[in-house]
Order: structure tokens, then C-alpha cells, then sequence
């Protein structure tokens, strides 16, 4: 066969095919650098001018010098040209700059192809629904512009109307390999480490501001769904990092809990259990948010001396727990010296003032000096607000003395602090308290805004007993939560402070959504694989019996699609299929029918062309048109069926 | 089958037709495809390039009864149907047939005449008979009008509207005459001298069976599956203002018919819904622009259809 000579785009796809770029690559502006973005803008309206004014595209030399400097832009950027975020840089540069040197019709299917590559990068960044409806549009959109370059002008509708309908028969197979492709714990290839970048949530260290930046973020830390009743809002302390090392400014998990032989906690239960279930999202360390005090843990996890549950590894992705937590407890009645003794230290020679004050108390009974200090904070004039002034060194002393306005983590720090220096074991508990009840679909969520801190103090006979300093200043924070008792005009995240009712609604909706697209979509793995699966007949199926199971339903989807689009395609009648074989014959012969050209034309433009051949295929299509047009018999069929064995062997080149 | 002896009835008015009109072949067989299919013809192009000596010569040919009609601008209904005048002797009125009682009207240069004027003749087309003061009274059989007309862009014209185009089964542009056949009209002195003495190729009454053997041409479901692609295609095509209509549709098939016939075969090919396609489709598609179809339009029509 001769070699063709490119075909050239037709003009008039050249919209689609920008619109291709820009759908695919557009959500990727949040992340990449400005530049390469306002490249990128600059790149399409240039395309699209030089389509609107008809000129020459711009040189070979003026591309490659653009390519090589923005890969080399991209590379500073980044340090590198390997890992996720500077793969996708250059993804959107290539995307960006194809069209400039799009002049042939195999460029445009590579601008194409292109763009469905770059729709897979975006699940690096999100996996929600709002994503995953942009990119089925996307998707849609590629598919009309392939139709749009394999089938020339049509109406939109026309074309839209046709991606849609081959995107709706891929339905069955994508679902199939969604629910059967066989999954494996992680992801298939190893992300790069800048894939776990950026999460917000609790640290192990406690400074002034650290929890009050964070209640600024609306975002979810983790939705709970109890099986039975729910406790009461005051009773909702899920517990964080036990911080109990200070250092005159910073709390921070002290190394201690870890050198300890592992020996579990003991936890008496004196009231209800609540069994939950927990959704958490990634937020990079271990714990796992139990509602104080956790009874049972899910499997894997692991209860710390300090009372908080730990996974083995870190959360690096939205993950599910089973606990069961009661509110009404003794915890470690008989604690271990060590503990006790991290429980008293307090770094030397700092906070003179609240140390006098703590000295005062020594002789009184622990639990008295508590409400002591508590009672201080209730009477005296201190204030619950998120702004509080800076602090010097002797923090504590500033604190309690001077400015008296604090959030959560400076009445946390101070009780602590007075407790210690009075002699009583007493540390610092981050975690969440409080949460919303989503009416839509039941669950308590618990944003970084319900970010908290509070006290525990050990008290001989009753073990670890929770103090909440906050709730003394300001109990409409524990009562109905961060917005009540903040004062007007203090700075929260939008969705938190959300007044119109209609908006509350649709926010609970949305969240619900999000929820069950988490748990059903996203949260579809390994595990529940293999218990659908099971439902299915296929207890513990193994990667083989799975892929058999994949082939087969492929094959019986492919079938059903088949059956369902044969009855439009008319029945190849044997005349018909004997004229193709001798004209695909012919045209390996040099001489190609146009698929409009009827027998008789053919047969006229081969005497021209071919002399050698006119008469065998005059003969070929005379009955061709006798068979199909006209009342052709069986004899007919017979010749014409013969004639493509009558043809001389083919040319060699030289010939 | 008509042997080289013995030539069909067709091919001997095509081979006398083409001794007339120099280098049109394709253009006279068209025609004669026209008044086989019972439509009638509408000739259009520059004058002087032979629009009516081609009417003229294929009604001599045909042996048909003829008359003809130059249309003016001040030309009333009446010059074409007829008037009833006032007999004395009888004392009643009495109708004097008008030319358009004949069997091929040649109307020339149909489009210098008032809308009103030519609608009357089209009318006349439609029905097959004309109503004049109340009574009804048939045409002869067959009727055919071959008209002719100047491209509408010339000075003085009234340009057919849509409706009336439509009522044309084909339209034909002659175009100039290739070197050789303008060098043998320039040597033979211009054609219209030889008209007076062309004889008749067939006898009276002898067009009629024609006609009806070329209506009987074998169209398979094959063919009307391809016809029905070219319709739709031309449908779907966003050049054309809008698409073929049912009636072009049958204009395509009868003339498809009409030129297997003069091919002497008894099916019709694509190819023969090819090669009409142009003379049925150019005045019934109207391009966005405005303008009619040419011929590149219809090409580019039919290479968008792929063979069924």
C-alpha cells in the first residue's frame, strides 16, 4: 500500500480540540505555579487567534526554544522533573503547547490522547464529586471531539448526542471494573512522598495559637455514626495526643509513653457503652480520635498507656474504625510511677507568680486545689477569645496575672501548669470536643473547628479524671459549641458560622452526599471487595478467579452491547460481501473504490487506470449490479465470487 | 437488446439530437431523461448558448405536437391559455384554444413574463388542465413544457420563486460550446437552419409505451436505500438552507429511472442517481448564502454518502 500523505486538521476542529486542552488541564491551575498556568492561558488564545485569523502557526525552532525553557522553569521550580507535581507540570506544558504545532490530524488525536492521560492525574489531587462530575464531562467532551475529527461537520447536538451514547454503553464495563478489577491495599504504583504533603489537623506539640489557627479551617477531621443513642454534646471529648512534657512554652508527647512496656491501660467502665463507627480523614499520624475513654478497639489499633488509641501506621488515607468508648469511667487507677513522675515536671525557674500562687494550695486536697484553680477562672475576670495578646517568656504568669485572655490551649497550659507546680500528677489532652449531627444521614461530624484542649488530673482511687478549664470561662463552648461562645466579630471559617437556614440545609445534603460517595465510591476497597464478592458466591476469591469473573462479565457485557446495537446493521448479502473481497483486492492493487463510487463508474476509472484489469473487473461488477440492483441469479453470484481468485498475482515494486 | 443494426428508438433520437446540438451530449440525453419521466425541463443559461434549439430540436425528434412561446413582460394569462370570444352566427361564446394546448410547449425566456403570467402556465403544469371562465378543459397527452430561462442576475427578469422551481423535474446549464464543436457551428452556419428539415425519429403515439418502459426500470431495495441516504444527507447537510423534499425525492428516482432506460438496462444503478443528481438537486437546494447549489455543492453531497 502506498504511503498517504498526512492529513491535514480541518480547520473547524480546531475549537473542539481547545476546548479539549483547556477542560482537561484547567483544574490543575489550583496547584501549579502561576506562570505555568498564565503560559498555559496565553498558548490557547494564541491558538485560537492564529484560528481566527487564519495564520501560520509558528515555526519549529520559536516551540522548541518555548518547550525547553519552560522545562526548564519547571525543573527550578520543582528541584526535579521526576514526582507527582512536576510530572503534571509538564503534562499541562505539553497540553499547552501541542496545539501550536497541530497541523496534521495525527496531531490532533495526540492532543486527544493527551487530555485523557492528563484526566487520570487529577485523582492525585481529588477524589471528590464535584471532581469526578467535571471530569465525566471532560470525558464526554474528548469523545465528541474524537467524533468531531473522525466524522467531520455535524450538528453539536448531533455529536454531543453520540459521545454520550458511547460513553453510556461503556457504563456496564466501567462498573464491572470497578467492582471487579482486583484491588490492592495502597496505591498500584508508589506515590511519591509529595503526595501526603499538606494535611491539616492536630500536631503533637501544643504551642500558643497552634489549636486557635487551626479552629479557623472548616474542613472535616472525621464523621462518627453510633449505633445506639448518641451521647450528650458535654460528654463529646475525642481524644488526641496526650501532651505532657512542657518546656516553658510548648506542651509536646513526651518520649516516655513509648520506652514504657507495652501494658494496656486499665479502663473501668461504670456507665453505658457507645459503640461507633469513625470515617477519618488522612491527617498523617496515628491517632485515631476515640471518644474518651475508648473499651474496645478496632482491629489493628492499639490503646497507649496514655489512654489514646494508635494505628500502626500513619493515616495517610480516609480510613474507617469500629470502637466502643464509654463516658462514665475509672482509667488507671493504679498508674505507673514513671507516668506519675512525667505527670509532675515542670521545667525549672519560669512563672515565679503562679508557682507562689500553686504553693499556697500545696496542703489542700488534690481534687480542692482543681476547683480552685477552676473557680479562679470562673470569678475572676478572664476571657474566652481567639485573638489573645502575645506572651512573653514566663508565659503562665503573663497569663493568669496580666492579660487573662486566652483560647482553650492557654486555660489548658495554665491549669496544668498551677496543678503540677502545687504537686498534683496533671497533663494536657488535645483532641476534639463537641460535633454536629448531620439530620440528613445521622452522622456526627467533627471539623478542625471543634479543635480542643483540656486537663487530666490523677487522683488516687479514681484514676485519671478530666478537667476542663475552658468550659469554666466559657461554658457555651462545651454547651453548644465554638460559635456561641466565641464574642461577635471574631474570625471563623464561613461554613461553621453559617446563619440562613436554607444554607445549613444544603450544606447537611452536601455533606451527606459526600459521605456516602466517601464510604461507597472511595472507600471501596480490598475489604469490601471481597465482602460483595462473597454476597456473590465467590468467597475469598483469589487474583485469578477474579480476573476470570472480569473476562467473562466483559465478554457477556460486550455481547449485550453487541445485541443491542446488531438489528440497526443490516445483514451483508453474500453478493455484497463477494464485491468487497474483490475490491479490497484491487485496492491492494493500486486501484481504490471510493466508497460512493457505484460498480459500473469503478469498473470505467479501472479500464483507465489499469488497462490490465478492465475487462475481469467489468465483468465483476456487471454482476455485482445484476445481483444487488437488479435480479441477479445464483450463476451470477458464482462469477462474481470467482473473480477475485481470477486476478493476476500482485505487482512486486518494480513492476 | 437493440443491436448496432438495429438501434433503439432512444438511441437514435440521442444520436440525432447530437448532430444538432454540437458537444452537449450529456445535456440532451438529460433532457430526454426529463420528458421520458413525464417532468418537465427547465433550461437555464446565458442566451445565445442553444437553450432553444434544444427545446426545438427533441420536440421535432419526438414527433410531438409543438408550439412555443416567447414571454414578455406584458404577456397576460390569457396569450397562453386562451380567450372565449362572441360568436354571432351562433350567439354564444366560443373558446380559442391558447398555445399551452399542445403537446410540448417550448415557453422562452419564462422568467422576462409577470409572476402572474408565469404562474398560470404553472399552474397549467401542475394539473394538466386548464380552468378558464369556469370550465374545465383537459391538455393533450403527453404535455410537456420545456422552458427556458436567462440567469436571473440579467436585466429585466422576474426570477421563479421556490415553489415554482420545484414543479421542474430537471434544470440543465448548457455553458459554452467545447473548441471543436464551437469550430463545427461556425463551419455548418448555426444549427436553427437545419431544424425546418430534421425529421421525426418516432411516429405519433410512439413516446407513450416509452414512457411507460422507462417508468418500469427496476429499482431495487438496495437503490432506494442509497436514494434515501442522498435525502437525508442533504437534510442533515448544514449548507443547505433546508434539505430534498419527498417530491424531490421522487424526481430523483423517476429520472434515475429514466436515464437506466436510456442506458438500455433494465435496473437502476447508483451511478444513474449520480448522474441525475445534479439536475434534480442544484435548484431545489439553496445554499446559506443565498444563492442555489453548484455543482461542486452536489459533488461534495454525494462523495459524503457511502454506498449501502
Amino acid at each position: 500500500m502506498r504511503l498517504r500523505p498526512p492529513q491535514t486538521i480541518d480547520q473547524a476542529a480546531v475549537p473542539w480540540l481547545l476546548a479539549v486542552a483547556l477542560a482537561t488541564a484547567s483544574p490543575h491551575a489550583e496547584h501549579l505555579p502561576p506562570w505555568l498556568s498564565l503560559l498555559f492561558g496565553a498558548a490557547v488564545l494564541w491558538r485560537l487567534w492564529l484560528w481566527w485569523q487564519r495564520r501560520p502557526l509558528p515555526p519549529r525552532w520559536c516551540l522548541a526554544l518555548l518547550v525547553l525553557g519552560a522545562l526548564a522553569a519547571i525543573a527550578w521550580q520543582y528541584r526535579s522533573l521526576l514526582g507527582r507535581d512536576s510530572g503534571v507540570a509538564m503534562l499541562a506544558l505539553f497540553m499547552a503547547l501541542k496545539p501550536l504545532e497541530m497541523k496534521t490530524r495525527r496531531d490532533a488525536l495526540v492532543v486527544v490522547m493527551l487530555g485523557f492521560f492528563l484526566l487520570l492525574t487529577h485523582y492525585f489531587y481529588s477524589q471528590s464529586i464535584p471532581t469526578g462530575l467535571w471530569l465525566l464531562a471532560s470525558c464526554t467532551l474528548l469523545t465528541a471531539a474524537l467524533i468531531r475529527l473522525h466524522g467531520g461537520a455535524q450538528p453539536l447536538a448531533a455529536i454531543v448526542r453520540q459521545a454520550g451514547l458511547l460513553l453510556l454503553q461503556a457504563t456496564p464495563f466501567m462498573l464491572i471494573l470497578y467492582l471487579l478489577f482486583p484491588r490492592v491495599s495502597g496505591p498500584l504504583w508508589g506515590l511519591p512522598q509529595d503526595a501526603h504533603a499538606g494535611r491539616s489537623g492536630l500536631s503533637s506539640e501544643m504551642a500558643p495559637g497552634s489549636i486557635s489557627s487551626l479552629i479557623l479551617s472548616g474542613a472535616i477531621a472525621f464523621r462518627s455514626h453510633f449505633a445506639g443513642e448518641t451521647p450528650e454534646k458535654a460528654d463529646l471529648y475525642w481524644r488526641g495526643p496526650v501532651l505532657d512534657a512542657y518546656d516553658g512554652l510548648t506542651w509536646r508527647v513526651s518520649a516516655l509513653a513509648a520506652a514504657l512496656p507495652r501494658k494496656a491501660p486499665v479502663v473501668e467502665s461504670r456507665g453505658a457503652q457507645y459503640s461507633y463507627t469513625s470515617i477519618i480523614e488522612a491527617h498523617n499520624q496515628r491517632w485515631l480520635l476515640a471518644l474518651d475513654v475508648a473499651t474496645s478497639l478496632p482491629a489493628g489499633a492499639m490503646q497507649a498507656p496514655t489512654l489514646e488509641v494508635l494505628a500502626r501506621e500513619p493515616l495517610r488515607a480516609r480510613s474507617r474504625f469500629s470502637f466502643a468508648s464509654s463516658v462514665d469511667y475509672h482509667a488507671n487507677r493504679a498508674e505507673s510511677a514513671a507516668i506519675l513522675q512525667q505527670s509532675l515536671s515542670l521545667p525549672a525557674a519560669i512563672n515565679p507568680r503562679a508557682r507562689a500562687l500553686a504553693d499556697r494550695w500545696k496542703s489542700r486536697p488534690p481534687a480542692r486545689i482543681a476547683d480552685a484553680v477552676l473557680s479562679m477562672f470562673r470569678n475572676e475576670d478572664f476571657h474566652y477569645t481567639l485573638r489573645p495578646p502575645l506572651l512573653g517568656a514566663d508565659a503562665v504568669d503573663e497569663f493568669l496575672f496580666g492579660t487573662r485572655r486566652g483560647f482553650c490551649e492557654h486555660y489548658a497550659s495554665a491549669f496544668v501548669f498551677l496543678l503540677r507546680a502545687a504537686g498534683v500528677p496533671a497533663r494536657v489532652v488535645a483532641g476534639y470536643q463537641g460535633g454536629e449531627v448531620n439530620p440528613v444521614d445521622g452522622y456526627l461530624i467533627v471539623r478542625q473547628s471543634d479543635a480542643h484542649a483540656w486537663a487530666e488530673v490523677w487522683l488516687a482511687g479514681e484514676g485519671w479524671v478530666r478537667y476542663d478549664p475552658t468550659a469554666a470561662v466559657a461554658p457555651s463552648r462545651i454547651e453548644q459549641g465554638i460559635v456561641a461562645a466565641l464574642p461577635e466579630g471574631e474570625p471563623l471559617p464561613g461554613i461553621v458560622g453559617l446563619d440562613a437556614d436554607w444554607l445549613r440545609q444544603l450544606r447537611y445534603r452536601w455533606e451527606a452526599a459526600n459521605n456516602t460517595w466517601n464510604q461507597w465510591v472511595l472507600g471501596y476497597n480490598p475489604q469490601r471487595q471481597r465482602e460483595i464478592l462473597s454476597r456473590f458466591g465467590m468467597p475469598n476469591p483469589d487474583w485469578q478467579s477474579m480476573s476470570t469473573a472480569l473476562a467473562a462479565l466483559c465478554g457477556v457485557a460486550l455481547l449485550l452491547v453487541t445485541v443491542w446495537t446488531l438489528p440497526r446493521r443490516r445483514r451483508v448479502d453474500p453478493a455484497q460481501r463477494a464485491w468487497q473481497r474483490y475490491c479490497v483486492a484491487l485496492a491492494r492493487r493500486g486501484v481504490t473504490r471510493a466508497a460512493w463510487e457505484g460498480p459500473l463508474a469503478f469498473a470505467n476509472r479501472v479500464a483507465v487506470e489499469r488497462p490490465q484489469l478492465a475487462a475481469l473487473t467489468s465483468e465483476a461488477a456487471r454482476c455485482y449490479a445484476a445481483l444487488r440492483y437488479g435480479r441477479g441469479d445464483s450463476e451470477q453470484l458464482l462469477v462474481l465470487q470467482e473473480c477475485v481468485h481470477r486476478l493476476p498475482a500482485r505487482w512486486r515494486k518494480s513492476a | 437488446m437493440p443491436t448496432a443494426n438495429n438501434p433503439s428508438p432512444v438511441s437514435r433520437v440521442l444520436a440525432a439530437a447530437n448532430s444538432v446540438i454540437l458537444g452537449k451530449s450529456n445535456q440532451t440525453r438529460l433532457a430526454l431523461c426529463c420528458l421520458l419521466a413525464r417532468g418537465h425541463l427547465l433550461i437555464e443559461d446565458l442566451p445565445g448558448v442553444g437553450k432553444t434549439t434544444l427545446a426545438h430540436t427533441l420536440a421535432r425528434l419526438l414527433g410531438l405536437q409543438f408550439a412555443r412561446i416567447q414571454f414578455t413582460s406584458d404577456m397576460l394569462p390569457a396569450d397562453i391559455l386562451g380567450v372565449s370570444i362572441f360568436d354571432r352566427e351562433r350567439s354564444s361564446f366560443r373558446f380559442l384554444p391558447g398555445p399551452v394546448f399542445s403537446q410540448v410547449l417550448l415557453a422562452d425566456e419564462i422568467n422576462r413574463a409577470t409572476p402572474r403570467t408565469q404562474s398560470a402556465l404553472l399552474e397549467a403544469m401542475e394539473e394538466g388542465q386548464v380552468t378558464t371562465e369556469g370550465e374545465t378543459r383537459p391538455l393533450p397527452e403527453p404535455f410537456f413544457v420545456i422552458a427556458t430561462q436567462n440567469p436571473s442576475n440579467q436585466i429585466g427578469t422576474f426570477p421563479l420563486p421556490e415553489s415554482q422551481l420545484d414543479r421542474f423535474l430537471l434544470r440543465l446549464d448548457l455553458g459554452y460550446p467545447d473548441r471543436d464543436a464551437e469550430r463545427a457551428l461556425l463551419e455548418s452556419g448555426g444549427s436553427r437552419e437545419q431544424l425546418p428539415a430534421l425529421a421525426a425519429c418516432l411516429g405519433a403515439g410512439e413516446f407513450a409505451p416509452l414512457q411507460r418502459l422507462a417508468a418500469a426500470v427496476y429499482a431495487s431495495p438496495a437503490l432506494l436505500d442509497y436514494l434515501q441516504l442522498l435525502i437525508e444527507a442533504s437534510r442533515r447537510e448544514q449548507r443547505f438552507v433546508h434539505g430534498l423534499s419527498p417530491r424531490a425525492a421522487l424526481a430523483l428516482l423517476a429520472a434515475a429511472r429514466a436515464w437506466a432506460f436510456t442506458d438500455g438496462r433494465e435496473m437502476v444503478l447508483p451511478e444513474d442517481v449520480q448522474a441525475v443528481l445534479p439536475a434534480v438537486a442544484r435548484h431545489r437546494l439553496r445554499l446559506v448564502s443565498g444563492s442555489h447549489a453548484d455543482a461542486e455543492d452536489i459533488a461534495a453531497l454525494m462523495r459524503s454518502v457511502t454506498l449501502p
